[in-house]
């Protein structure tokens, strides 16, 4: 919370994208007006991690270009491989010079000795329950707002709108003083899950992204087709909404799922060590004068792993809606 | 597709043409059941979002004019009007933290959005195993703040850790990175740098790709090379990107709370022995947290409230005028 959701909500550049209405072939050209070559399909542009070959006129990378990037990479994956290391020595090891740079063979065991300490069975399942809990009712709030304001008519629609996009930009968690009162002494809830997933089961940036995505894919000849047919709009948002919603609310799920599994201010407010997520368990792991950073790492990989299995099997979805959230949504 | 100028979305009532209106040129409005039908569909997000953080938004307006104090029966409803903001202005410690925020926010969001223009720039080519390179730029993002912290923690520690150790190869002392401000600073920086870099990178590259080719190809013929290209084509195109991320990273920055809480081992919320790096959020954490000074604590998060909105009106007059020039 201390940067995240506001962050990774935000990944909407305000009017960078197509204007209320600019659809279709509209929504592909350039400022300057060059029409790009368009895409087959608005649902083939959310599954594609970007947009073809490079159309840049240099050739293909040179030596330099590919070995700064190989470079990057290593910086970029160097700690997560380190906190392997560490995590699978003994505690004496990681005073030890010059530093071990293989994996050693304690993993499992610090594995259960975190399990022990740290109450993870628990922080595992806690975290799975309200993540799933959440994601699940930010796709719903978000279709079928996301719909409303995409396809129906209404008073007061773009203004309403314009305040959804004007809450991204606030910093409404900085409420926290009173949303803890409220859902401690009002509600009973400390130490329960119901108070860290209540305050996130709807996402202005979800609501936007949604309605930024159904504007151009959702014909409104299909709706139009329904209506004919006598279908109610429950039944026009079950059958025609969602099935045409699902990649974009496939990336918008992995965006909030990520989100709320990173997330550490507010359920550290809420939650403690009884009853814990992953992060609020990770933060009790490694408090103390002396710290056994073989432990504390231990559980850095623990709580990290999961979303890394998540994401080398979706990452070409998740790569994909940071970068239509940035050009498109 | 493209990136256009940065201003709001502009909502203009009416302002639906294009595909919808072939279909509403009859006169007649696709029926759409009920009048209220949209009202409820939309309903879920406005309820929720009032209740869980307007009204707590407004709420804290409300507490910061209180004493409220768990440390004082009875102190809920004493109405003590402008003294927690009359306090807030001559307390030290808030100036402090204000400060360290605005400087970790600088060091890290300065060198951050250099770097991931950069690699967007290095990216931005015709790459053998593009999804390989994009997912290795973007594993940071998915870990969290603190698995992050506490790795970097581990990678900052004075006597075994690996930086400390790269340091000494190259014939320097061990710094001390948990205290001095420049010290603590940087390695909270650092963290935050890790984490976005990548995310920024992907951002400005979906960017640079929906900049129309013929632009590079006119500039080669007129001889420009790669770093003129980048100077006069890919950077002026990326303007409004440039502004969206650096609005973003500055509400990032100036809500940081995770990285500097979690690095000070003591959990006390001091950022560090003299409070070298303790930010403003972290501030009023630990007068709610650990001194139940709600009443002073909810003036601290409403001044810091205003200080980001207004930070972010002065963002988007700026963008405007920086547009206006165009």
């Amino acid at each position: 919370m201390s940067r995240p959701p506001a962050h990774g909500e935000l990944d909407v550049p305000f009017g960078v994208g197509p204007r209320p209405g600019r659809s279709g072939t509209g929504a592909d050209r350039s400022p300057e007006g060059h029409a790009s070559p368009r895409e087959p399909s608005a649902l083939r542009r959310f599954s594609r991690s970007g947009r073809g070959p490079s159309r840049r006129v240099r050739g293909g990378p040179g030596l330099a270009t590919r070995l700064l990037l190989g470079l990057v990479i290593v910086m970029s994956a160097f700690p997560l491989y380190w906190s392997v290391v560490v995590a699978s020595h003994d505690q004496a090891a990681i005073s030890h010079y010059p530093p071990v740079v293989l994996p050693g063979p304690h993993l499992w065991e610090h594995v259960r000795t975190a399990f022990e300490q740290a109450n993870f069975a628990k922080a595992l399942w806690n975290s799975a329950v309200v993540c799933g809990v959440i994601t699940l009712a930010v796709l719903l709030t978000s279709t079928l707002a996301g719909f409303a304001f995409a396809r129906l008519r209404f008073r007061g629609r773009d203004a309403m709108l314009g305040f959804v996009v004007a809450t991204m930009l606030v910093p409404t968690q900085l409420g926290v003083i009173p949303l803890y009162i409220m859902v401690t002494r009002w509600f009973g809830w400390a130490n329960d899950l119901r108070a860290v997933i209540l305050p996130a089961v709807v996402s202005a940036f979800g609501v936007f992204f949604m309605r930024q995505y159904l504007v151009t894919a959702l014909p409104m000849e299909l709706l139009e087709a329904a209506r004919i047919d006598g279908a109610s709009t429950l039944r026009i948002y079950r059958s025609v909404v969602l099935p045409v919603a699902r990649p974009a609310a496939a990336v918008l799920g992995l965006l909030t799922f990520i989100t709320a599994w990173n997330d550490l201010f507010w359920p550290l407010i809420v939650l403690n060590s009884e009853n814990p997520t992953v992060q609020v368990a990770i933060s009790s792991l490694a408090a103390g004068v002396t710290v056994d950073y073989s432990l504390t790492l231990t559980g850095a990989v623990i709580g990290t792993g999961p979303m890394l299995i998540v994401f080398l099997l979706l990452g070409r979805q998740i790569i994909g809606g940071i970068m239509q959230g940035a050009v498109k949504a | 597709m493209t990136p256009s100028a940065p201003a709001p979305p502009s909502v203009r009532p009416g302002g639906v043409p294009g595909r919808r209106a072939p279909a509403l040129r009859g006169g007649r409005a696709p029926r759409q059941g009920s009048v209220l039908t949209p009202y409820a569909l939309v309903s879920p997000f406005f309820l929720c979002f009032a209740v869980f953080s307007l009204f707590p938004l407004a709420f804290t307006g409300y507490v910061s004019l209180t004493g409220w104090n768990t440390r004082r029966e009875g102190s809920e409803a004493t109405f003590v009007g402008l003294e927690n903001y009359r306090h807030l202005v001559a307390d030290p410690d808030a100036w402090n933290a204000l400060r360290n925020t605005i400087g970790i926010g600088m060091l890290s969001a300065v060198p951050q959005l250099l770097l991931a223009l950069w690699i967007a720039h290095l990216l931005n080519g015709r790459l053998r195993g593009r999804l390989f390179v994009r997912m290795g730029v973007l594993v940071p993002y998915i870990t969290s703040v603190a698995s992050v912290a506490i790795i970097f923690n581990g990678l900052f520690a004075r006597d075994f850790g690996p930086v400390n150790w790269l340091l000494g190869l190259a014939g320097c002392d061990p710094v001390d990175w948990h205290s001095g401000l420049l010290p603590s600073w940087t390695a909270v920086s650092v963290m935050v740098i890790w984490r976005w870099t990548g995310y920024n990178a992907l951002i400005y590259l979906a960017a640079m790709q929906a900049i129309p080719p013929e632009l590079y190809e006119a500039a080669a013929i007129d001889g420009a090379g790669g770093w003129r290209q980048f100077l006069h084509i890919t950077i002026p195109s990326l303007r409004p990107t440039i502004i969206f991320t650096v609005i973003v990273s500055t509400i990032g920055s100036m809500q940081l709370f995770g990285e500097p809480y979690l690095f000070d081992l003591t959990r006390n919320a001091n950022g560090g022995a003299a409070r070298e790096y303790q930010t403003f959020v972290l501030y009023i954490y630990q007068q709610f947290w650990f001194n139940g000074r709600y009443g002073y604590a909810s003036a601290l998060a409403w001044a810091l409230f205003l200080i980001i909105v207004v930070i972010v009106l002065v963002n988007l007059v700026l963008a405007r005028r920086v547009r206006g020039e165009d």
